[in-house]
């Protein structure tokens, strides 16, 4: 039958928890804004789980609502694994 | 175009020099690439994610969206052609890589990507995985496999593991799934490569290079489905099923194994990449031989 | 300055003939009695620029004669009756998608393996309704080699002028008669272009193609951007599916119908013979029209008055020619290789004006002259015949 694998908590525990310390040169990257299209955005979550600094807080609809934005490295990982398209991370200094 | 992350991050990020390099673009440039950005795909679905990874590597490549065109089967991933704004080809069940065939074949100008699910690929479409791997063509074929029948309501796929639950395996799968990978190499295919939707990256990457090798290029991509696939067999939450398919991806150079892939440990990367006569070009000269003066 | 006459057989013929129609695209499998055409077409094809492809199966084969039409080539494929069933799933996403393409099928017994190397008209009914769902299609039965090659070429002019697949159905008899024809030469045939919309790239997606503007589809790799797909879809918005409006399904469906039976006087074409004062008629298609043709002959001989109707498009169906036929005639003779499937549609149009009299032959041969003959005689049994041969 199945072989088995990393068990579901050990799953659970990759990516969790938000880094200790945001590194200074990380802190310059901080966006100028992280757009949420509520619109667009089907509340799955991945945004807000898997968030390396834990910038997001989840709303009642469960979808992400940005709460530590000076915490984000502008790493992209939730624009870029957003299924919705509904993220865009605006840089400083974006005349876009 | 503005890049998302910082150059120098990026030059100090690892990565494999023999693939394209792909600069990920903004949402706002991802979309104008689609009809629509409100699609009908689940949540957590990753069936997004690898629709921008497949974008990020057609304008990395700097294609002419003219000459572009997407032929996708039936199933979730099939649906990309009512999304994407360069030419779709929406077919009949598993027919997407014999009539990619004909339109390459008729016009080997094209770009041709094919789009499939699993189910598409190798049940009812094996057999032309089989030969477009065989003959070589130049086409691209992404496949997102989800390892479950999502559009028809989660019924089991031949990519579907044992023991795993499904509405036609309600007392787990006793089918071996396939090595959808080692099929394409055994087949024929000149390049075949495997990635996640959890490593972005490096699937805009694979895809971009089997993009730009001039053969047949597989690429397989693994998907979340969360509602079909994750419900059925414990998997709490879409994120929870991107964590594990990091968990379980191993990058091909550190990846021994001496059966076909499993379940929980497989490997990622390009897997094989070789080069032989393309179909096409083999054709071109069949079409000059016969229209030399015969011989005496 | 007349061509020369050359011996050649009736699958030579077809090849030939999409050849000269233009055709650049072959994708086939081979089988028993069709597969002459997939060797012809291997080696003219790459003399012409064209390409062939054996594919895998005649699944495959008819996948990318689609997916060739579709980036702008004339495509054809032809097999017999097992894989024309196996081609149905894609012969009816051409007609729902509205990709121009000709099938030929080299009709043999069936069903099934059934007589591989001997001749029927069993499919005929199967180009009709084979693939599922309302769907309309266009098909037509060539009766001698120079059908085969001229046909051919009005199977392409059909497919473009109605963004459609086209049938021919050709039969094992046909396929493998050798006559003696004169081509015709590229310039006296008329060759229907597909040609590019007449809206610009931005427009292209809010037009409708209507019953009498019947738009051509853009190649794949033009500048439009093409959306096809057999789903339900809204040709408005670019093709892209529309399965929850059922004003839109509706809508679609009729259209797709009404593309072809608006335009049936153009398309349907039928060959009537000596039928000015006929009193019992002859309705045959194919080979067997041959043996009608030539069983007429004798009865006329003897003085008694039957004529030939011979349609070369079969579907859609020419009831306007059965119409005029029910009203003259008071009896309608429909021989087949293949129990009643066209009698039944004689005997609709009919309606109850004449007598169908079906005849059937399912063994794999030719309906003979004499046998259609017995059946002239017993329509005019007062007739004293004097067995003039």
């Amino acid at each position: 039958m199945a072989a088995a694998g990393p068990s579901l908590e050990q799953v659970a525990a990759i990516g969790d928890g938000p880094m200790k310390e945001t590194p200074a040169k990380a802190k310059s990257r901080a966006p100028e804004a992280v757009v949420v299209d509520a619109d667009l955005c089907k509340a799955c979550g991945i945004c807000i789980t898997l968030c390396p600094t834990d910038v997001f807080d989840r709303d009642d609809f469960g979808r992400p609502v940005v709460a530590r934005l000076a915490d984000c490295t502008l790493c992209a990982f939730c624009e870029r694994h957003c299924p919705d398209f509904a993220i865009d991370i605006v840089r400083v200094g974006d005349n876009a | 175009m503005t890049a998302l992350v910082d150059e120098e991050l990026l030059e100090r990020a690892p990565h494999d020099n023999s693939l394209p390099r792909v600069t990920p673009h903004r949402t706002a440039e991802i979309t104008s690439h689609l009809r629509t950005p409100k699609t009908l795909w689940c949540p957590g679905c990753s069936n997004g994610i690898v629709t921008r990874a497949l974008i990020d590597a057609v304008l990395a490549l700097d294609l002419n969206d003219d000459r572009t065109c997407v032929i996708a089967g039936i199933g979730c991933a099939g649906r990309i052609t009512a999304y994407l704004n360069w030419s779709t080809v929406h077919t009949a069940h598993g027919r997407a890589l014999a009539v990619a065939t004909g339109a390459k074949a008729a016009d080997p100008g094209l770009n041709v990507i094919v789009v499939m699910g699993d189910g598409d690929c190798v049940a009812i479409g094996g057999n032309h995985l089989i030969h477009a791997a065989r003959r070589n063509i130049d086409v691209t074929a992404v496949v997102f496999n989800n390892s479950i029948y999502g559009m028809t309501g989660g019924q089991m796929s031949p990519t579907t593991f044992e023991g795993d639950v499904s509405t036609t395996s309600v007392y787990g799968n006793v089918e071996q799934a396939f090595d959808i990978c080692e099929l394409a190499r055994a087949a024929g295919a000149t390049y075949v490569a495997r990635g996640t939707s959890y490593n972005y990256q490096r699937l805009a990457q694979l895809i971009a290079g089997g993009i730009a090798h001039k053969g047949f290029s597989f690429v397989e991509a693994m998907v979340a489905c969360p509602t079909y696939y994750g419900r059925q067999n414990g998997i709490p939450t879409p994120a929870d099923m991107l964590k594990m398919q990091k968990a379980r991806a191993v990058p091909v150079e550190k990846f021994d194994s001496e059966g076909p892939r499993l379940r929980d440990r497989y490997p990622v990367g390009v897997l094989h990449h070789a080069e032989r006569q393309e179909y096409t070009a083999a054709y071109a000269d069949v079409v000059r031989r016969s229209q030399e003066p015969p011989r005496d | 300055m007349p061509q020369p006459r050359r011996l050649i057989a009736g699958n030579e013929a077809v090849a030939e003939g999409a050849i000269a129609a233009g055709a650049r695209f072959f994708a086939g499998y081979p089988i028993t009695p069709s597969t002459e055409i997939a060797e012809v077409l291997s080696r003219r094809l790459p003399q012409v620029d064209g390409h062939f492809v054996q594919m895998e199966d005649e699944i495959a084969s008819i996948a990318a004669v689609i997916g060739a039409s579709l980036a702008g080539a004339k495509a054809l494929t032809a097999t017999s009756g097992p894989g024309f069933s196996l081609m149905q799933e894609s012969i009816g996403y051409a007609a729902m998608a509205q990709v121009p393409c000709v099938i030929i099928d080299v009709m043999r017994g069936g069903p099934s393996t059934g007589l591989p190397t001997e001749p029927s008209q069993g499919d005929v009914m199967q180009a009709r309704w084979g693939t599922h769902g309302e769907h309309s299609i266009i098909a037509l039965v060539p009766s001698s080699v120079a059908e085969c090659f001229s046909l051919t070429v009005e199977a392409f002019n059909l497919a473009e002028a109605y963004r459609t697949p086209v049938i021919v159905l050709s039969d094992a008899t046909i396929g493998h008669l050798r006559e003696a024809v004169a081509l015709p030469l590229p310039e006296e045939l008329r060759i229907a272009e597909r040609g590019e919309p007449d809206v610009p790239p931005e427009d292209y997606d809010e037009v409708m193609s209507t019953v009498d503007n019947i738009m051509p589809r853009p190649a794949l790799g033009s500048r439009y951007s093409v959306h096809v797909t057999g789903l339900v879809y809204d040709s408005s918005r670019g093709g892209t599916p529309a399965t929850g409006t059922p004003a839109v399904a509706e809508g679609l469906g009729r259209y797709l119908r009404e593309k072809i039976y608006h335009h049936r006087d153009a398309i349907c074409r039928v060959e009537e013979t000596e039928m000015e004062d006929a009193e019992v008629a002859i309705f045959a298609y194919g080979s067997v029209a041959r043996s009608a043709r030539a069983a007429m002959k004798w009865a006329r001989r003897q003085g008694v008055k039957v004529g030939l109707v011979r349609p070369i498009t079969l579907w859609p169906f020419p009831t306007e020619a059965v119409d005029h036929m029910a009203e003259q005639v008071r009896a309608i003779i429909v021989p087949e290789m293949n129990l009643k499937q066209i009698a039944w549609e004689v005997q609709a149009a009919v309606w109850g004006r004449a007598r169908v009299v079906d005849y059937g032959r399912i063994d794999g041969k030719l309906i003979a002259p004499e046998e259609i003959q017995d059946l002239i005689r017993r329509e005019f049994h007062y007739h004293r015949f004097e067995e003039t041969p």
